[in-house]
């Protein structure tokens, strides 16, 4: 399916400028993307390494052992096929954690690193594992309590009530992630 | 407000707490920290083609126009239920590019102003969901993944059910 989304991406792209007589569009934004890439990566390649380093600590601590024979209850019904007490459980946890916090930049180190440890957890294979497409319904429809970026953007905009989003953000993403994960268990039930 | 304050204070915490735990069971902190650093560069190396392939597909398709040209067909169809069409373009920038649909949430709230009813809908849209296929390109870009399954099914429709929650609260809410 994805390679299907990104070839019509980029063959919508070229066509579109084509007819509007605008084709350096497609490749001017073709090479700032692979440049923005480069940009990103690196930005994000910082925290990743921070994050890292922390985590890594941790486990040779046995911190993440410990959160995570604590956090099993919580966590198990949405992944019933991890073992009990299982190490990625706690770095399951500390991402859910961030992106409840609202801390993006936390979130995203943790996430990756729950997805190498499922990926063990699934020796290795090529295909998403249950429990990978689940962290992933999560962490792309992550309920939001504080969406701190738009409230300052408001502000900066001239807003008389730029906090008063807080509680339609909070239903509005908890809806998206409360089917996101009924979806993603009932498509478990039918396609395992 | 407590939750900035938590906020806040998580990361200092572990940054401090997770070390000093260490240290405490005499672990080598320093080393294993860097050796953390390693793993984590090894996984940027990972990411990196993943991202790339997927910023400049969508970049391709932003850049050119054609986003904003989907959403004009779209725009008939949602206006008979009272979606203003000025939203939607964001909808379908929104799973995309987090800094295009950023800047154009940034934009409406500046032309139409935050306490308008499309500057309040767009910034509980912009708030209430994630850039879905930067998630899913950097998640899976990260472990190698080739067969992604149902997640880029599941993770769009929860957008959709976001934007659509979105719509009915800010219907609902919206006090102007």
């Amino acid at each position: 399916m994805l390679n299907k989304i990104w070839f019509a991406l980029i063959a919508a792209g070229v066509c579109y400028a084509a007819c509007n007589g605008d084709i350096n569009a497609a490749s001017a934004a073709a090479f700032a993307a692979a440049d923005n890439a480069v940009t990103l990566m690196l930005s994000i390649c910082g925290m990743i390494c921070l994050w890292m380093g922390i985590m890594r600590i941790a486990e040779a601590a046995g911190l993440n052992r410990r959160l995570a024979r604590a956090l099993t209850p919580l966590l198990a019904p949405l992944f019933p096929s991890l073992p009990r007490g299982h190490a990625v459980l706690s770095t399951i946890a500390m991402n859910v954690s961030a992106n409840l916090l609202g801390l993006g930049n936390a979130a995203t180190p943790f996430g990756v690193k729950a997805m190498q440890q499922l990926r063990e957890l699934n020796n290795g294979k090529r295909t998403a594992s249950a429990p990978m497409v689940t962290l992933l319904a999560l962490n792309t429809s992550s309920l939001t309590l504080l969406p701190s970026l738009v409230i300052s953007l408001r502000s900066a905009a001239g807003s008389m009530q730029a906090q008063s989003i807080i509680a339609a953000t909070i239903i509005a993403s908890g809806s998206g992630m409360c089917f996101a994960l009924l979806l993603d268990a009932l498509l478990r039930r039918v396609r395992g | 407000m407590a939750l900035q304050t938590l906020s806040a204070y998580a990361v200092p915490l572990l940054l401090l707490g997770v070390p000093l735990y260490g240290l405490l069971r005499g672990l080598p902190v320093y080393e294993l920290f860097a050796e953390g650093v390693w793993q984590g560069i090894r996984t940027c190396r990972d990411i990196f083609p993943y991202l790339l392939t997927m910023l400049v597909a969508i970049g391709v398709f932003t850049g050119s126009g054609a986003a904003e040209a989907g959403a004009a067909l779209c725009a008939p169809l949602t206006e008979r239920a009272g979606v203003p069409p000025q939203i939607l373009p964001l909808a379908i920038l929104r799973p995309l590019s987090g800094s295009g649909a950023l800047a154009y949430t940034a934009e409406l709230l500046q032309t139409y102003g935050p306490d308008s009813f499309i500057g309040y809908m767009a910034s509980i849209m912009q708030g209430s969901t994630e850039t879905t296929f930067y998630v899913l390109a950097v998640y899976f870009g990260a472990v190698g993944i080739n067969d992604h399954r149902r997640a880029l099914a599941v993770g769009l429709s929860a957008d959709l059910v976001s934007f659509i929650a979105a719509y009915i609260v800010a219907r609902i809410m919206f006090t102007g």
